[in-house]
């Protein structure tokens, strides 16, 4: 697996800045190959690599399960949704850094999986989707006869 | 929450990059701390603040108001992270840390905090003297 596997290190503080060595060393990787279309690069993805599984890693703060919309097909994943934010009537704002508004967001993947064993989870303001590789694309080890 | 001020519209979402804590002092340990995205906002009783932590589960934040500053800290689990090799990347993670030095006296004894979905809400009430008072004109 390379150089680029997290491994579990003893040292709280050394896993966490070897994690985010590792997600360094792969931002804005050509594995996805200029696949990602859709519109708008929001929200923001990492994908993993968990065993022969893939595994991506969505930030999404603050969006309503029913505002969310996840669709799949061979080796595209759609993400659309909507984040909206309110404010109480009369307030007064002194700072308003957090974002709000549609997105539409379209992954192709250069690995096929099977659309039916997509899992979804959404907690914490994460959303993680188990995309686990189709039996044809999976490595088979050949006999030497 | 009165939703009257909804902010839904159509615009399109844009990514915001992830900011840096940068302090004064150089921390002694080399990994990097994000500063959550924050909205507050004042009602005639009390301030809000909110924070976007992604993430962070509720039980791993820490909150706490000394000498009129708000500081407000959230660290990731990084167990979840444990046997992924990364691929394809377009953000990093680390802990969160921010703080505000507030402008109202706060009821410290008062403060609400609420986590849902990666966002802290914190409700800060304001003491009764710092309330704004109506002044009759004689």
């Amino acid at each position: 697996m390379g150089a680029n596997m997290i491994a579990a290190f003893a040292d709280p503080f050394d896993v966490l800045f070897n994690l985010q060595r590792a997600l360094d060393g792969r931002l804005m990787s050509d594995w996805l190959d200029d696949q990602t279309t859709g519109q708008g690069p929001f929200p923001p993805t990492n994908v993993f690599q968990q065993g022969d599984d893939i595994l991506a890693i969505i930030e999404l703060p603050g969006i309503e399960k029913n505002n969310l919309q996840i669709q799949a097909k061979e080796n595209t994943i759609r993400i659309a949704g909507k984040k909206t934010i309110t404010y109480p009537d009369g307030a007064s704002v002194h700072r308003r850094e957090r974002t709000f508004g549609e997105f539409n967001r379209t992954l192709s993947l250069p690995v096929q999986f099977d659309p039916d064993q997509i899992k979804a989870e959404y907690r914490d303001g994460i959303l993680a989707l188990h995309l686990p590789r189709a039996q044809q694309d999976k490595a088979r080890t050949i006999k030497i006869s | 929450m009165a939703s009257t001020q909804e902010m839904a519209s159509t615009q399109e979402l844009q990514v915001q990059k992830k900011r840096e804590v940068e302090s004064k002092e150089e921390s002694t340990i080399p990994a990097r701390v994000f500063v959550p995205a924050t909205d507050i906002y004042e009602t005639e009783n009390d301030l809000t603040v909110i924070l976007e932590m992604p993430g962070v589960e509720k039980n791993n934040v820490d909150i706490r108001v000394e000498d009129g500053v708000l500081s407000v800290a959230g660290q990731l689990d990084l167990t979840k992270y444990r046997g992924l090799h990364p691929l394809y990347t377009e953000y990093n993670i680390g802990h969160y840390a921010r703080s505000f030095r507030l402008s109202s006296k706060i009821d410290q004894s008062k403060i609400a905090a609420e986590m849902k979905d990666g966002v802290l809400s914190l409700k800060l009430p304001k003491l009764e003297q710092a309330k704004p008072r109506t002044i009759k004109v004689q």
